[in-house]
């Protein structure tokens, strides 16, 4: 990667048909650094993350959007989902490769096939997506976004459809990956969000609340009691503020 | 039982049924003729119903192809351009609303008694299915698809040919197998309403001339042929499905 990787700050209100869905949001996603969303579903968390990554909302969003460089985010995003979103008639490499055949560019095939190779799906290149398990097809996704080589990167509860087995590899395989990117978590896992994160925010009845996480290094160890207690409280935390 | 046991079960059936007909109720060989009459006018006249096959067969096929291009063009107009689908939705509907029997005698009046009437016929009888199957799969596209599209940075044009039109062929798949069935019903009723060729033509002909047994060979062919050609469509469009999840 070699555009520079920026710090974002958001700051505002968003809210539809008078319905208000956080208000005097105050959030700073660290350069270089995982930051989580954490909160039950259906209080904004994929909304907000939806508004960094210049999509429709629906949403009315009052506020600002700044990044460290001062630089627009528009171009600068990778997108990983709960869904794999492959394309199912494309082969793993036409996926991996799809955002430079979106954009009119000859993908670098040499890169492609390091990428691919990378995430340990080498031999299933010319596979379709229909031809593999669910781990495989997340690493396909990882590819994707590794393809993209964008400075920030949104990951929407891209683990949450997997086993529990499934999920902590591919954990440790996007921490190993992702490496120094900036990068925005949205999860209801308080263990994903301690084991993962620098920086954890809460969201739940409208605001959003900072609370402290782990020093590095990161991914945490899974069985470190510091990571149990330290899941535990938050969840207590979650539990509490959601009556 | 295999698929084409079934097939061989039901037309024995089919045929045993007819021949119990045809000997209980005595009804007259003009009227309904046995099929042990229907096949020996098929053997005598095979050259004469094939000569009119490859007429209907030619008109069929040339509908099917032009109308799916024209359905196809239109739906990726209806999709991408917000004043087409203003202007041609109404047209498309008023169209349809008029039966296509109705537009016979007037294209055979206007374009003769040719073929090209007849395939115009075929193509105003598919366009519409066509059209309406393949602009519904382009605006359900996942939106997920389109989102991750976005995030890419992508055009228009590129995020149509690459996510949409893609994700909408399993859609414009049912459009094309609709019209393997509907295009020789339109070749048909154009060669009944006018024509000097065809298995319409031939089946009119030999109405006619109390020719029944030659006039239920005729429209067997055309059953076989219809079948056949969804078979053969089918069986296409199954093997470039397969790869759509």
């Amino acid at each position: 990667m070699t555009a520079s990787v920026p710090s974002i700050t958001v700051r505002g209100s968003a809210g539809y048909d008078g319905t208000m869905l956080f208000d005097g949001l105050e959030m700073h996603i660290g350069a270089g650094q995982w930051t989580c969303l954490l909160g039950p579903s259906g209080v904004g968390k994929s909304t907000l993350l939806r508004l960094l990554a210049g999509l429709d909302t629906h949403v009315d969003f009052n506020g600002t959007l700044e990044t460290s460089d001062g630089i627009p985010l528009a171009g600068r995003v990778s997108y990983m989902a709960q869904s794999d979103l492959l394309l199912p008639w494309a082969t793993i490499c036409d996926n991996v490769g799809l955002g430079s055949r979106l954009r009119g560019e000859r993908p670098n095939l040499e890169k492609l096939t390091k990428v691919i190779a990378d995430v340990g799906l080498g031999d299933h290149a010319e596979k379709r997506p229909g031809q593999l398990s669910g781990g495989q097809r997340q690493r396909a996704a990882l590819a994707r976004t590794l393809m993209e080589d964008t400075p920030v990167v949104l990951l929407d509860e891209p683990f949450s459809s997997l086993d529990a087995r499934t999920s902590f590899d591919m954990q440790e395989l996007v921490a190993r990956h992702l490496g120094r990117r900036t990068i925005l978590l949205v999860t209801h896992d308080p263990g994903e969000a301690v084991r993962l994160c620098h920086r954890i925010y809460i969201l739940k009845q409208g605001r959003v609340d900072q609370v402290e996480s782990l020093a590095p290094p990161f991914p945490r160890d899974f069985a470190d009691p510091e990571v149990f207690a330290r899941q535990s409280a938050l969840m207590a935390r979650i539990r509490e503020d959601t009556g | 039982m295999s698929g084409a046991r079934y097939i061989i079960a039901a037309l024995v059936a089919v045929v045993a049924i007819w021949e119990f007909a045809v000997i209980v109720t005595g009804v007259p060989r003009y009227i309904l003729p046995s099929v042990g009459d229907v096949m020996l006018a098929f053997v005598n006249n095979w050259s004469l119903i094939g000569e009119h096959l490859i007429v209907t067969l030619t008109e069929v096929v040339l509908g099917i192809v032009i109308g799916t291009c024209l359905g196809c063009v239109t739906a990726i107009q209806l999709e991408t351009s917000r004043a087409a689908r203003l202007f041609l939705r109404p047209i498309l509907i008023f169209s349809q609303a008029i039966p296509v029997f109705a537009l016979a005698p007037l294209l055979t009046l206007w374009l003769g008694y040719g073929m090209i009437s007849k395939v115009v016929m075929a193509i105003l009888i598919i366009y519409f299915p066509v059209t309406s199957s393949f602009y519904d799969g382009l605006v359900n596209t996942p939106k997920s698809y389109l989102d991750l599209a976005t995030t890419m940075g992508t055009t228009k044009w590129r995020q149509l040919f690459l996510i949409k039109v893609p994700a909408a062929a399993p859609s414009l798949f049912s459009g094309i197998r609709l019209a393997a069935v509907y295009a020789p019903i339109g070749a048909t009723i154009g060669e009944w309403v006018g024509s000097s060729q065809g298995l319409g033509y031939l089946m009119l002909l030999a109405s006619g001339r109390v020719k029944i047994d030659l006039m239920f060979a005729s429209l067997l062919t055309l059953g076989v042929m219809s079948m056949g050609l969804y078979a053969i469509i089918s069986v296409i469009l199954g093997r470039l499905s397969r790869f759509n999840g």
